[in-house]
């Protein structure tokens, strides 16, 4: 197939971005869409012109590091599929595909499509773990969790730190982001003692760093590639009232 | 020239690692602080490792080449982590563990060093738990576990399909709550260029800023390599396209040695390459074969769709060649006889390069429910890729690079050859042999980093402390950085027609073809030259736009590209170097009657480890494999 993209390009952070338009021909339905972009870039490396500069790694929709507006989506039309699992499949031949790095301000731009997201690590970092030491752990066993409980939690830590939700959202908001991981942690009995603390300090990181606020439109649950759900940030707000 | 020493404590195999407790020396906590330990890498090995020096009072520093360290491959580890809690009731023990991953690496790995993992395995299993990750449960509340190839008893605890970010993300999180300590700096998007060695010993790396392009000096009392594996040299494999050998290869030019290099395990099942742009293989875990059955049609060229040959009329191979292990034989015997089979002309699929991996009968017995519980990852995935929905017709397999047994070589405290840099998780040789059991992957980084090298790497630094912090403008940090900008330049001057991915394709076929799941003499006589000739090329005719002061994802490649061109050549030489089969070094040359490798233990019990040696031939050196406690037998899983 033949398709026309309009990608944005901006040589770096201070730079002044603008879009540019290519024409790309020999795209298979069968490939995906990072490698229909890595056809772009070895196009254009023999062309003598710049390629086009993206974040992508583990090809199978886990490590997170891709992410793109695809259209006005983030990671594409296709629900449940991060930018590296989106086949060209589900493009027309012919079709205009406007590509967009993430737009939110937490994350400014680095270069085309590739923008910084350490705001999220800073959001872990502030209080997004359970602090037991290497070697001070009691016998797995010996603290028994509801099943239940136990997948939800796992629902909730499938979370792969793409940054979707947050350009999903017209806030710019990170409480899916962040609800994700107060829920892993607030299921489970080992995540309580220090229950309060963590969402005190991982909301007030996240505003510092920027985020806007939910106004519950689910935008973002509607684009996680990962499906984590919105009641996620209900369960969020009410471990954070608690700790008030 | 080097000489190895594996430093074994004495004694009965379940005693060494106590004995090395015990003697080991300790750093003092004020001590400690004084300390700079550099930590590259925060996959499954990495992240551990640092967490866990930050958390004993370690100033570390921490490198990785994503934008955050929760990115590291180890986060698509998919089926499980071993340990022998023998939860199961089903006769697992320390030392059955031990045993099953020494036999499973066909006796080529050290048994001090694998019993010491299985011994640490079940602390990791508590540890993960208490740090919040969620693996199954019953509904009694207690963790459950699941059967993986090569061994009989159920030993693996996982999170679905995807035990490896759980467990990855789990590390992350002991890194960030080191980071907010203070213990822990963290250096993203950074890329090791080269080690710094002053008066023998390592002392610091030089990295280039991958947003700026800037060179960095960084210093330590100790470094600390967690960089993964190389499989990655076959274009096409499982892993993540960025992972690279390129940080173990400047240590080995350095003069830390390679061990056993060609050893790679070519993963039975992921999902078939299916065009020339393919850019990866997609893995389909392991623990699928717990309930999925592998056939291939009886009739050769049989192209009928799956679901209409009748039941009489498929060959369930591996349960027909292996009886007693069935459909759950190690990896490096299951893709042997995919390949066979599809070589044969039964393969299945467009390209006849796959086999069908069957779950209508675990279906019909569990219901869809059950399946979907275990599994439902990774079908989504697979049809995602494939559009096809394997609850309704079986997944189609092939083999694909994926795991490197070879690694730098490390003594039992972990060290290099080179005084105060070690080697843990994929990065090093030593716990799988000739072939890692499932599984068992993300037990030994964990267990490198959470449990061992936190010991080993204090022995190491107590008679360190008097050493104040290293400078970084010393002639050694000089030359190391102007090296790293000289080949920087050299890359860039090129200014040829093709691109870093056009060779890295080149040098995956000769690889796959030669040096991949079955290799032989002449095969890899004539790889070795057509490698040596894409080198030429490489540097002759190499495509990289922009510069080198921005950022410069091309650039990147072609650094890594040019490492895998020296790297490629040392396993062909070292699969050339080893004339027996073993494990997943197939030579075809060394089989039994019956087309199962055949090891020579009389002339082949070494671990063959190579030394850098500038524009000559590397020198082998042989550290041989001495089996104290098992008794070393042809491996068979009929």
């Amino acid at each position: 197939m033949k398709l026309k993209l309009k990608i944005w390009k901006q040589k770096n952070a201070a730079a002044k971005g603008r879009f540019e338009t290519y024409d790309l021909d020999g795209v298979a339905p069968e490939m995906s869409f990072v490698e229909m972009l890595a056809l772009l870039n070895q196009t254009l490396i023999q062309q003598g012109r710049e390629p086009v500069a993206f974040d992508h790694d583990c090809h199978e929709g886990i490590c997170g590091s891709c992410g793109m507006y695809i259209n006005g989506y983030p990671h594409g039309p296709v629900k449940g599929l991060t930018t590296c699992l989106l086949s060209m499949r589900h493009f027309k031949d012919g079709e205009t595909i406007v590509i967009e790095p993430w737009r939110a301000k937490p994350f400014p731009v680095v270069k085309d499509l590739i923008v910084d997201r350490s705001a999220l690590d800073k959001i872990q970092v502030a209080g997004g773990f359970i602090s037991v030491s290497a070697g001070a752990a009691p016998e797995a066993n010996a603290l028994p969790v509801r099943k239940h409980n136990s997948d939800l939690a796992f629902d909730s830590a499938v979370c792969i730190g793409c940054g979707a939700c947050v350009a999903a959202c017209k806030n710019a908001s990170a409480m899916l982001f962040v609800s994700a991981k107060i829920s892993q942690y607030a299921l489970l009995p080992q995540g309580r003692p220090e229950a309060k603390e963590r969402v005190r300090a991982m909301i007030a990181e996240m505003d510092k760093q920027g985020f806007g606020s939910c106004s519950n439109t689910g935008a973002c649950e509607s684009q996680c590639p990962k499906q984590i759900k919105l009641f996620n940030i209900a369960r969020l707000n009410r471990e954070y009232y608690k700790a008030l | 020239m080097i000489t190895l020493n594996s430093k074994i404590p004495d004694g009965p195999l379940e005693e060494k690692w106590t004995k090395y407790k015990k003697e080991a020396k300790l750093v003092n906590p004020a001590n400690k602080k004084k300390l700079d330990i550099i930590v590259v890498g925060t996959g499954i090995s990495g992240a551990p490792a640092a967490s866990s020096l930050g958390e004993l009072g370690y100033n570390v520093k921490v490198f990785c080449y994503q934008d955050t360290p929760r990115r590291a491959h180890s986060v698509a580890a998919q089926g499980g982590i071993n340990a022998a809690k023998n939860y199961k009731n089903d006769g697992d023990s320390v030392y059955r563990l031990f045993y099953d991953v020494i036999k499973g690496g066909d006796f080529r790995a050290r048994e001090a060093n694998v019993y010491r993992i299985a011994e640490v395995s079940n602390q990791i299993i508590d540890h993960f738990t208490a740090i919040g990750v969620p693996f199954a449960r019953e509904y009694g509340g207690t963790l459950t576990t699941r059967s993986f190839g090569g061994v009989q008893v159920s030993r693996t605890f996982y999170s679905s399909g995807q035990t490896g970010q759980q467990v990855l993300l789990g590390a992350y999180s002991s890194l960030n709550r080191q980071i907010k300590a203070g213990t822990v700096t963290m250096f993203p998007r950074r890329e090791m260029l080269d080690l710094v060695v002053i008066d023998g010993k390592a002392r610091g790396i030089i990295v280039r800023n991958l947003i700026t392009g800037e060179i960095e000096r960084h210093s330590a009392h100790a470094v600390v390599l967690a960089t993964g594996g190389y499989g990655t040299i076959y274009y096409l494999s499982t892993l993540a396209v960025n992972s690279n050998a390129s940080a173990a290869w400047k240590a080995y030019k350095r003069g830390a040695a390679f061990a056993n290099p060609s050893f790679v395990q070519i993963h039975p099942s992921s999902v078939p390459q299916m065009n020339e742009f393919q850019s990866k293989l997609t893995l389909m875990s392991e623990s699928l074969r717990n309930d999925g059955r592998v056939w291939v049609p009886k009739v050769r060229g049989d192209k009928r769709p799956a679901n209409e040959i009748p039941e009489e009329e498929r060959d369930y191979y591996l349960e027909r060649r292996y009886p007693a292990f069935g459909n759950l034989v190690p990896r490096d015997v299951a893709s042997r006889a995919a390949k066979e089979r599809c070589d044969a002309g039964y393969g299945v699929g467009p390209t006849g390069l796959a086999v069908n991996l069957d779950f209508r009968d675990a279906i019909k017995k569990q219901g869809k429910k059950a399946i979907e519980e275990k599994y439902g990852n990774l079908f989504e995935m697979y049809k995602d890729i494939t559009g096809i929905d394997s609850y309704e017709e079986p997944m189609r397999i092939y083999p694909a690079g994926h795991y490197t047994m070879g690694g730098l070589w490390v003594d039992y405290e972990l060290m290099t050859t080179i005084t105060g840099l070690f080697a843990i998780g994929e990065a090093n040789f030593s716990d799988h042999g000739a072939n890692r059991l499932g599984a068992s992957s993300l037990m030994q980084g964990a267990g490198d980093g959470y449990f061992i090298l936190p010991y080993t790497i204090s022995n190491y630094l107590a008679p360190e402390i008097k050493v104040p912090r290293i400078k970084t403008d010393t002639p050694e940090f000089q030359e190391a950085e102007e090296r790293a900008v000289e080949r920087i330049n050299r890359l860039l001057s090129v200014k040829g027609k093709q691109t870093a991915t056009d060779f890295h394709k080149k040098l995956g076929k000769i690889m796959w073809d030669h040096c991949g799941m079955t290799r032989n003499e002449a095969g890899l006589t004539q790889a070795l030259n057509l490698i040596r000739e894409l080198r030429e090329e490489f540097w002759k005719d190499l495509a990289v736009p922009g510069s080198a002061d921005e950022l410069n994802q091309e650039l990147e490649k072609a650094g890594r590209v040019a490492d895998f061109l020296e790297l490629a050549e040392l396993m062909v030489i070292d699969a050339l170097n080893r004339r027996e089969s073993c494990g997943a070094h197939f030579r075809e040359e060394s089989q039994t009657a019956d087309h199962e490798a055949q090891r020579n233990d009389d002339e082949f019990a070494y671990v063959a480890v190579w030394e850098y040696n500038n524009d000559q031939p590397p020198v082998l050196h042989r550290e041989e494999l001495k089996f104290e406690f098992v008794e070393l037998k042809q491996r068979s899983y009929k």
